[in-house]
């Protein structure tokens, strides 16, 4: 019953085979790989596991990288929603070339992203030798460096996100509020905000969970040096390089559990966030 | 006139990268793969058309030597996995021992070529800004407070180990106590403000991003990075002591077996001990084992005290575990345990 009811709700048919294949592609892009991770990992007893994925200098870099990575997509969230709302709501000269930009840090090796930001914020630098010689502040080769990496590699994600939702809102529903009596804050956190908040969601942890797993680019920015500036894929790199296929494993494993967690409650909240607007996406 | 023409060996070494390894390949013997280090790649590209004529020239069918690089483990590790190198080429023997126990490499490859199958050696050295202008004459002044090091990671890098060791050891010699040894190791490492992955990294960090007040890193590296970019901003300093950095070097034994290539690995590299082959390892900074051409290049390469790892501080399974392994001195040391 249930069958022919969806049947005939289909325009178009072959569920099944559609959803066989979503499974068999699913499971050998991404399943597979990621329980080889946990497979690997088996090999250690549960004591030995807790030991390498908690040595002093491992959680240090837990530290950094996720709370590097929620500033960064956070600082994204704003940044870009504003670029979007630039892009969309206003002409100027150069909009295309703005609008092309934006996309750059996709299409950029992370090699060059990273070498490119340090040859700029270190102390010989364009920007380093004000930032760092007038203002004392030191970001390449500190974790502030790892945070301008981060940012950089994650704006297209909050952008490219709410752009869309932005054109197809109507203006008119600005309008509408104004001529209601709204002031231009409560059109934009009563009206505006919620329509796009799933959006806004989806690109911070899309931006956060690229800033996770990020290396190319931060390696080079980071300095690295122990319990301060080193990054969680660094410490599974070194353990590689030791020939510590375990121990770099196990402590994937605690990065694919965090990230995994994290971007649970983000999909919750952008659920939530849905449900409240009455849009279910 | 055309068509035998395209068969001429000149035309074939023109054409496209794939045609060629599939020629190559389809005559069996007639290719050898080497699996390299970072920074040996100037080195083996001048030695590789060298070996290639000379193998001709003894009467031997045409060969083509192609090299792969990468950061030394990351390559016995590639190899490991299936990489079909026929020779490897590395910057320090655990490398080869890791393949060595998985049976890729005989267990007596030391013994296989002169010098403990090491064709060249080289050592840690410091590079300072010209002139030296924080007075920098040996390990001592690394230590000293306002002197900013720059090294590679030790962690991740053969060069960062053995510039790590090369403390250890002069200051185990000077002091003649661990204790004291590690003491001053740990005051050394807190002069570090940044930790590059590779050698190559440390030197454009302290070159191109101005960063620190001296470079340790290997001779032939310090040699070759005055000649890139100007003799008039960096000089060489010779410490009064400092560490044998030699180049293992092997056959991969279940490779060739495989592929029928065993006599032309061997002559590979055994021509890396010849008076041609240890010639152009000299002009690339590395110390050659041949004295006739070591005596010729006597004046690029100053007489330095060096100690051997294995005859110091004990076999190099042991050193790693010691120092490098996870919680070993070195993590001890920058954990601040």
């Amino acid at each position: 019953m249930t069958m022919a009811a969806s049947r005939s709700f289909n325009v178009l048919p072959g569920f099944g085979l559609a959803m066989g294949y979503t499974l068999v592609y699913l499971s050998i892009i991404v399943l597979i790989p990621l329980s080889a991770v946990f497979i690997y990992t088996m090999d250690l007893t549960f004591a030995e596991f807790w030991q390498v994925v908690t040595t002093p200098r491992v959680v240090a870099s837990y530290k950094l990288s996720f709370g590097a990575s929620l500033l960064a997509a956070a600082i994204n969230a704003v940044f870009g929603l504003m670029l979007a709302w630039v892009l969309v709501r206003y002409s100027f000269p150069g909009k295309r070339l703005v609008d092309a930009l934006v996309d750059l840090p996709f299409a950029l090796p992370t090699a060059v992203a990273g070498i490119a930001l340090t040859a700029l914020y270190a102390k010989n630098g364009w920007l380093g030798q004000y930032i760092e010689g007038v203002f004392g502040i030191k970001v390449a080769f500190a974790p502030l460096g790892v945070l301008v990496a981060l940012v950089f590699i994650g704006l297209p994600f909050v952008v490219r996100t709410v752009q869309p939702i932005l054109e197809d809102m109507e203006t008119e529903l600005e309008e509408a509020a104004a001529s209601l009596g709204a002031r231009r804050w409560q059109t934009f956190r009563y009206v505006v905000l919620p329509i796009i908040l799933p959006a806004l969601l989806t690109g911070f942890a899309l931006a956060f969970a690229r800033a996770v797993g990020e290396y190319g680019s931060v390696i080079f920015i980071a300095g690295n040096i122990p319990m301060v500036s080193e990054i969680t894929p660094l410490m599974i790199i070194t353990k590689l390089e030791q020939y510590d296929y375990t121990g770099a494993t196990a402590i994937a494993v605690v990065m694919l559990v965090v990230s995994f967690i994290l971007l649970l409650i983000i999909n919750g909240l952008q659920a939530w966030a849905g449900k409240r607007t009455g849009r279910n996406r | 006139m055309s068509a035998p023409r395209l068969f001429r060996p000149r035309q074939l070494a023109l054409g496209l990268l794939f045609g060629l390894s599939l020629a190559a390949i389809a005559h069996g013997e007639s290719n050898l793969l080497n699996v390299s280090y970072d920074v040996s790649r100037e080195l083996y590209q001048e030695i590789n058309p060298a070996f290639e004529s000379d193998w001709k020239a003894r009467g031997n069918p045409k060969v083509k030597v192609n090299q792969s690089h990468a950061g030394s483990s990351k390559q016995a590790q590639a190899v490991a996995a299936g990489l079909e190198g026929d020779v490897i080429t590395m910057n320090q023997s655990p490398d080869i021992d890791f393949l060595a126990d998985r049976g890729l490499v005989a267990g007596d490859w030391r013994d296989r070529f002169p010098h403990q199958a090491t064709p060249y050696t080289t050592t840690s050295v410091f590079l300072v800004r010209k002139g030296n202008p924080k007075n920098i004459r040996d390990w001592d002044d690394l230590a000293r407070d306002g002197i900013q090091v720059i090294v590679p990671n030790p962690k991740t890098s053969g060069n960062g180990r053995y510039s790590y060791l090369a403390a250890w050891g002069y200051a185990l010699e000077s002091s003649g106590s661990e204790t004291a040894a590690r003491e001053f190791v740990t005051r050394l490492l807190a002069n570090v403000p940044v930790l590059d992955g590779g050698g190559r990294g440390a030197t454009t960090t302290f070159t191109q991003r101005d960063v620190g007040d001296v470079l340790v890193t290997f001779e032939n590296e310090a040699i070759l990075i005055g000649k890139e970019l100007g003799a008039d901003k960096f000089d060489v300093v010779y410490p009064s002591l400092s560490i044998d950095a030699s180049a293992p070097v092997a056959v991969v034994e279940k490779v060739v077996a495989k592929r029928g290539t065993g006599a032309l690995a061997k002559a590979y590299l055994d021509f890396l001990y010849s008076a041609e082959g240890q010639d152009i390892i000299a002009r690339h900074f590395f110390r050659p084992r041949d004295e006739a051409v070591l005596a010729r290049y006597a004046g690029q390469f100053p007489t330095i005290r060096t100690f051997q790892v294995e005859e110091t501080l004990g076999s190099w399974a042991d050193v790693n575990k010691k120092h490098f392994a996870d919680d070993g001195i070195y993590d001890q040391i920058v954990t601040g345990q």
